[in-house]
């Protein structure tokens, strides 16, 4: 919304805007034309062509990353959302406990801690469980990271929520189970949909906490894209790059129409 | 539970006999109540009965107590000690969805994400009443709170009226024993609020339901409630009809939190013919009615209500006024508010204190009115003065 009446940007606002829009999305543009590139060299243009699609998919240790970067994201967003919405609600509907500030604060750590301390502190304690390191010490790993997201966000939401609704909702009849239920979960639902698909994109774009808790033979799509660029870029790595951009770019868009739809019901905003 | 075996349930509940107006058993015991927050007793040791079918106000100044008494009758807070009887029964520690009391929101929290007839069935969906008693129970309460075409809207499509319609409906739709509302008329505009106040009452009798109301708002209390109780840091200082309270006031604080009062500080002097002369610092001796109660300390207080003291040029001149032995001060006026239907009036005694006069404007002509620096006689009959203990 603009503060002034006018809808028009001056020359100097759309100057800001175009310089600082092409930093953000000019690689990605360039990456999304090369993958269309008909040449066998990444750098030298030979006209278009989907022919790095099809090699794609046919590409099966590719595919196969992929289908369990998929999983992975799934799982693990799902045990996040869950984990990480009893979390919120407990934090902001609990009564006033003692050592609440250092819990929220502690929710909230992983946050800012660096990836590599994360994933080297998940990989010494599944070493020292002796776990068989795979799949589910990977969607483990995703789920302490993006946990903290949903919370943030789920959190937020309640906050922004009118506490006596379910005061209400116990006066007219309903068990505390009952008054969250049908007071408090319809209001933080679409909130709980854009942690979700937050959750989601975290850990389909990890590279660091799954590189360190994976094992052999379960590759996520970016442990499988990093190890073949060393050894050269090819076309098709373009290739699938396209395609996660293109998937993540829906998710993110679900997600804030989601938090949108979640304003519109709710009386206040609800910060994503 | 089968639909016949809910319905019968429903059925009972609504052919409940209406709040028998028992002489002395009260609808609803408060006895020796205590919740404490902390060292901090929002509520300390209070006792009261409310009868069935009473309109009650809870009035008090913010912080005194009042709002939590209200919500332990709602269940939203458990007493720390004492006991909270409805009907005979305690329900000190009963949860609030199995109370048959309802509450009515100071905020109104309505469900923003169901609609008006949506929020009023919620009450009635969760007691299990068969869909045609409940279609028919919500068109009666939206027919009562007078929201018929709105029953499609969502709570932020209506203005603030209509949301406290649709909360007086919600929380009535259940029948309860007692109705609880907290400051429910707080956010509307003067007019509005007014209004809202008759068609309260109006309800209220045609129900026959017991209301109990919160508010802070001494009017509002006086003109809704048949019996007031005064609340002050967690005790009630007096609880009595609105006449009572304003005339007949129990304590100096109640005076004073109660309208507008002149009070002046005295030692009792002497006691005749069913008078008593007061020697105050400000205002002289002052004769007094005797009270009821007999007056046992030395050292007591005057209270005055401005519309009580009377202004005159000359001092009232008629013999059968002066034969009352009436007391009369002199003073200069030093302010005049003029608030349309009547007009306030500070006068300086030749002691120094303030008297407060407040006269009707009973004619539309200024003949009767005085200005700033006119000396004038206040005047005030024993019958006009309450005296207090201290």
């Amino acid at each position: 919304m603009m503060a002034r009446g006018s809808n028009k940007l001056s020359p100097f606002n759309i100057t800001a805007l175009a310089l600082g829009f092409s930093f953000l999305y000019l690689p990605i543009v360039i990456l999304v034309i090369y993958s269309f590139n008909a040449s066998r060299l990444v750098t030298v243009w030979g006209g278009w062509s989907l022919r790095w699609y099809v090699e794609f998919f046919n590409d099966r240790a590719m595919l196969d990353a992929a289908w369990m970067s998929f999983r992975v994201a799934a799982s693990s967003a799902t045990l996040a959302t869950l984990l990480g919405t009893l979390a919120a609600v407990a934090l902001s509907r609990g009564a006033n406990f003692r050592g609440r500030a250092l819990f929220s604060g502690m929710l909230y750590a992983p946050l800012v801690m660096p990836e590599v301390i994360t994933g080297l502190s998940l990989l010494l304690l599944f070493v020292a469980l002796d776990a068989e390191r795979g799949f589910w010490t990977v969607t483990i790993a995703h789920t302490t990271l993006t946990l903290c997201f949903v919370a943030v966000v789920v959190q937020s939401r309640l906050g922004a929520l009118d506490p006596t609704l379910e005061e209400a909702a116990m006066d007219l009849g309903c068990d505390p189970l009952r008054a969250f239920l049908a007071a408090t979960l319809p209001l933080i639902l679409p909130s709980i949909a854009a942690g979700w698909m937050l959750a989601f994109t975290l850990s389909l774009d990890d590279l660091v906490i799954a590189s360190f808790t994976t094992g052999p033979g379960s590759s996520t799509l970016p442990i499988r894209i990093y190890s073949e660029v060393r050894l050269g870029v090819k076309p098709e790595i373009n290739a699938i790059c396209t395609l996660i951009i293109g998937a993540i770019a829906v998710v993110i868009v679900g997600a804030s129409l989601a938090a949108k739809l979640s304003d519109a019901r709710g009386e206040s905003a609800a910060p994503l | 539970m089968t639909d016949d075996a809910a319905k019968a349930a429903w059925d009972a509940d609504s052919a409940r006999p209406e709040p028998q107006p028992a002489a002395d058993v009260p609808l609803l015991r408060i006895d020796a109540v205590v919740k404490k927050f902390g060292a901090f007793r929002a509520v300390d040791r209070l006792s009261l009965d409310i009868r069935a079918g009473e309109f009650f106000a809870l009035l008090g100044p913010s912080g005194c107590g009042k709002t939590t008494l209200l919500r332990m009758l709602a269940g939203f807070e458990t007493p720390d000690q004492g006991r909270i009887l409805l009907d005979g029964k305690d329900i000190a520690q009963v949860l609030p969805h199995q109370r048959p009391v309802n509450m009515m929101f100071q905020n109104y929290a309505l469900f923003p994400h169901l609609n008006v007839r949506d929020n009023i069935a919620f009450g009635l969906k969760r007691a299990g009443m068969p869909r045609p008693q409940h279609d028919t129970r919500v068109a009666e309460m939206v027919a009562l709170v007078k929201l018929e075409g709105l029953e499609k809207r969502k709570p932020d499509q209506l203005s603030g009226g209509q949301k406290q319609r649709v909360a007086l409906a919600r929380s009535l739709a259940r029948r309860p024993q007692v109705l609880l509302l907290d400051e429910p008329l707080a956010a509307l505009d003067k007019k509005l609020r007014e209004s809202t106040q008759l068609e309260l009452m109006e309800l209220q009798r045609r129900l026959g339901l017991t209301f109990i109301i919160v508010t802070h708002d001494q009017e509002e209390a006086m003109t809704v409630a048949g019996r007031i109780g005064v609340m002050d840091a967690g005790r009630l200082e007096q609880v009595a009809t609105p006449r009572e309270l304003y005339e007949a006031p129990g304590s100096r604080w109640v005076a004073e939190f109660v309208g507008d009062v002149n009070l002046f500080e005295g030692q009792v002097e002497q006691r005749e013919n069913s008078r008593l002369a007061i020697a105050t610092r400000d205002a002289g001796t002052v004769f007094v009615a005797e009270p009821r109660q007999p007056v046992t300390k030395a050292s007591v207080c005057v209270a005055i209500r401005p519309e009580k003291v009377k202004l005159s040029r000359r001092g009232p001149a008629s013999d059968a006024v002066n034969a009352r032995a009436i007391n009369r001060l002199d003073g200069v006026v030093t302010d005049v508010g003029y608030l349309g239907g009547l007009t306030t009036y500070k006068v300086k005694l030749d002691s120094g204190a303030v008297l407060r006069s407040s006269m009707a404007n009973t004619a539309r002509l200024d003949l009767d009115a005085y200005s700033p620096g006119q000396r004038v006689v206040a005047w005030f009959t024993p019958d006009d003065c309450v005296v207090l203990e201290q």
